[in-house]
């Protein structure tokens, strides 16, 4: 079995994966199953219309810094459990 | 110069080298100003890139294990990621992408959120768990999680399937540049594409092929995002076109209105005898169709190219390489950045192209015009010569309309910059950035096929007292072999069976993506549980494809689902199947347990050990 500072670190990671894959559903689906309605609203500055923006740019942009934020989340959680390896160069 | 180790010195050999393609793109500039002609510099771009590829290639050759299969697990974050974005883009990215959003408008945008947002998953719930583990492959992975050589043979199938639609693609993509470029027949361009190709990666394995793709990705991010930068500012659309485009979106959109999206029938088309493979203009540029099928079908497709990215086992090995847990983490972040700077600027390339043969308040304007005047123009001739471009004056009043220009996706990209008026040294750079899209790709997707062909089947099931110098061999051998058989297909032009590349997606996500995730997820998966997830999973996908496909059976798809989509049934199919069977069957031992366990944290030794 797992010892217990296995289980808290996995504990974490479970909920930052829920998080994170709950943003990405967010800006893959959600916002794409109102595509239609959404296309009225004009981004602001840009002025693209907002679900054309979002499937060109803004859920690509999106994307990069979810997955940035989440590695450093990740390096949080297993740092605070002293499971990390970032100073671990070889096997 | 250099001092200290290989892996330290990368910046600076990397600077260099943009460098060095910087001044010869210069010398091309002036020779062309000096008379060279457009064929001998496209010769130059191609044979200039290739040779520096192959010379990389054989600089990494190899005969360490470690080296071979893995570049020695010694690739850094940033270098890694530009890897597996020349990995992953394919010469579809490059040269048809911005095509099909020409053609396809929003809906077919679905692939740029699919083929991103698959990082994501890869990041959180794969590449990690897979560099702890220390495998040298995907079939090792199962293998080793679930025991057996049954799970792993099953492993094998799906990757061989997956990669090999795959590949395919690509070899004919470097025949098409290759004969273009090259001015020699198609078939001939295969197999001009394939000596490429395995010049890169033979000699070093995955150590070649990394440090080729590096550079290949320099050569293709500059030849894609250069000529969009140049015609937005030469053709007064601003600077930076993707913060500055609205007003040519929104003016598309009002010439849609104006002129009318007319669809011309498919008689009509035949009895005007365009030339099999052009398009012309039918949806909307921007605008989203309304309606919940049209809503599912754009999230159906996303879902499909989601998953399979993180099913495709070419990608997930190359977070093999990094050094460590972390940094595979990482790289994942920089391999979608790297990714992110080409398909956010494909949209781009296509509003761009689109507005200037469209807008007749522009001088390149076609639309509009009197086709005997549009026939005069260079570029129209060259285009209408080759048979990618054609006019059909379907009302015959002499004015070119919207639904009378046909032209293939491709040359969105391969003509724009002629269009607009650059230099032709700029085409010739296309040319060359499409060649290494397309190389990239096929050097990762062979080098996967042959790796777990020589070391999960050959090693491990066939022959496990084979010798270093054996294994080394009977991969290399493989690989030729393997690219060969590509390369014949590819040559035969086989393109409708071989169907589109959204199928590699689809076997990837219907047979691997749940019995890898829940491998690291759910300790209670076993090893019936994940043959019946591979197994079922691809069986039902590709039956459901054959019922669909207009290539086989062509009956009506169920739900939207359709032949691009057949994923969405493989991968339930494969989920129900693996939990099902998963509890069914006698939990997974304590050790294997544990090794679960150990593969949850990022410290510590690997699963498999150092090697």
């Amino acid at each position: 079995m797992a010892s217990a500072k296995q289980e808290a670190h996995w504990n974490d990671t479970k909920g930052l994966m829920r998080i994170t894959l709950a943003i990405w559903f967010f800006f893959s689906i959600v916002i794409f199953m109102f595509g239609h309605e959404l296309n009225s609203v004009k981004v602001p500055l840009l002025g693209y219309p907002l679900s054309y923006y979002m499937t060109c740019q803004g859920s690509l942009l999106a994307f990069v810094i979810l997955i940035f934020w989440f590695a450093g989340k990740q390096e949080a959680i297993d740092q605070t459990h002293g499971f990390s390896d970032a100073e671990r160069t070889e096997d | 110069m250099f001092k200290g180790k290989f892996v330290d010195n990368l910046p600076k050999i990397y600077g260099m080298y943009t460098g060095g393609f910087a001044l010869f793109f210069i010398i091309m500039a002036i020779a062309e100003q000096n008379g060279a002609s457009a064929k001998s510099i496209g010769i130059m771009f191609l044979s200039f890139t290739i040779l520096i590829y192959a010379l990389i290639g054989v600089l990494s050759r190899t005969m360490q294990v470690s080296e071979y299969y893995v570049a020695g697990r010694e690739v850094p974050t940033v270098f890694n990621g530009m890897a597996t974005a020349a990995d992953w883009m394919s010469g579809a990215s490059f040269v048809a992408m911005a095509g099909g959003i020409y053609y396809g408008g929003y809906t077919y945008m679905a692939f740029l959120v699919g083929w991103t947002g698959g990082y994501v998953l890869v990041s959180t719930l794969l590449a990690p768990y897979l560099r702890k583990f220390g495998c040298y492959t995907v079939p090792d992975f199962i293998g080793t999680r679930y025991g057996g050589n049954f799970a792993r043979f099953c492993a094998v199938i799906v990757l061989v399937l997956a990669s090999f639609t795959y590949v395919t693609a690509q070899i004919n993509a470097t025949g098409t540049i290759a004969s273009r470029a090259l001015d020699i027949p198609f078939a001939t361009g295969v197999w001009v594409g394939l000596l490429s190709i395995l010049l890169c990666s033979m000699l070093g394995g995955m150590r070649a092929v990394t440090w080729t793709q590096v550079a290949q990705y320099i050569v293709l991010i500059i030849a894609y995002l250069l000529p969009i930068f140049w015609i937005s500012w030469k053709s007064g659309f601003g600077i930076f076109p993707h913060l500055q485009l609205a007003p040519e979106v929104a003016r598309i959109a009002e010439l849609e209105a104006q002129y009318g999206l007319v669809k011309n029938s498919a008689a009509a088309i035949k009895a005007a005898g365009v030339p099999g493979g052009l398009a012309y203009i039918s949806n909307p540029h921007s605008a989203a169709p309304a309606g919940a099928m049209a809503a599912w079908k754009y999230i159906s497709l996303a879902i499909c190219m989601m998953v399979g990215t993180a099913s495709l086992p070419h990608i997930l090995m190359r977070y093999f390489t990094t050094p460590n847990v972390t940094s595979a983490r990482r790289s994942v972040a920089w391999s979608l950045f790297f990714i992110f700077l080409l398909y956010f600027s494909a949209p781009m390339l296509a509003t761009l192209s689109k507005i200037q043969l469209i807008d007749p308040k522009l001088p390149t304007s076609i639309i509009g015009k009197p086709i005997d005047q549009v026939m005069a123009i260079e570029w129209v001739k060259n285009w209408i010569h080759v048979k990618q471009a054609f006019i059909a004056d379907f009302n015959k009043d002499g004015i070119l309309q919207l639904n009378e220009w046909f032209m293939r996706g491709d040359v969105v990209v391969l003509a724009t910059p002629e269009v607009a008026g650059l230099p032709y040294v700029v085409s010739g750079l296309v040319a060359a950035g499409g060649m290494a899209a397309a190389m990239s790709t096929a050097d990762g997707l062979i080098l996967a096929i042959a790796n777990a062909l020589s070391h999960d089947l050959y090693y491990k099931i066939i022959d496990p007292k084979a010798d270093v110098k054996r294994r080394l061999i009977v991969a290399r051998v493989l690989l030729v072999v393997i690219g060969a058989l590509g390369a014949y297909i590819a040559s035969m032009r086989l393109t409708s069976i071989l169907g589109a590349v959204a199928w590699a997606f689809d076997f990837a996500m219907s047979g691997l993506f749940f019995p890898l995730v829940l491998g690291v997820w759910w300790k209670r998966a076993t090893r019936q549980g994940a043959i019946a997830g591979m197994l079922l999973g691809l069986a039902s996908g590709t039956a459901y494809l054959v019922h669909v496909a207009p290539a086989f059976n062509n009956n009506t798809p169920w739900l939207g689902i359709d032949h691009l989509r057949f994923g969405i049934i493989g991968a339930s199919v494969s989920l129900v199947a693996m939990i099902v069977v998963s509890l069914a069957t006698k939990e997974p031992d304590a050790a294997t347990q544990k090794m679960v366990d150990e593969v949850r944290i990022p410290s510590g030794k690997s699963i498999l050990g150092k090697h």
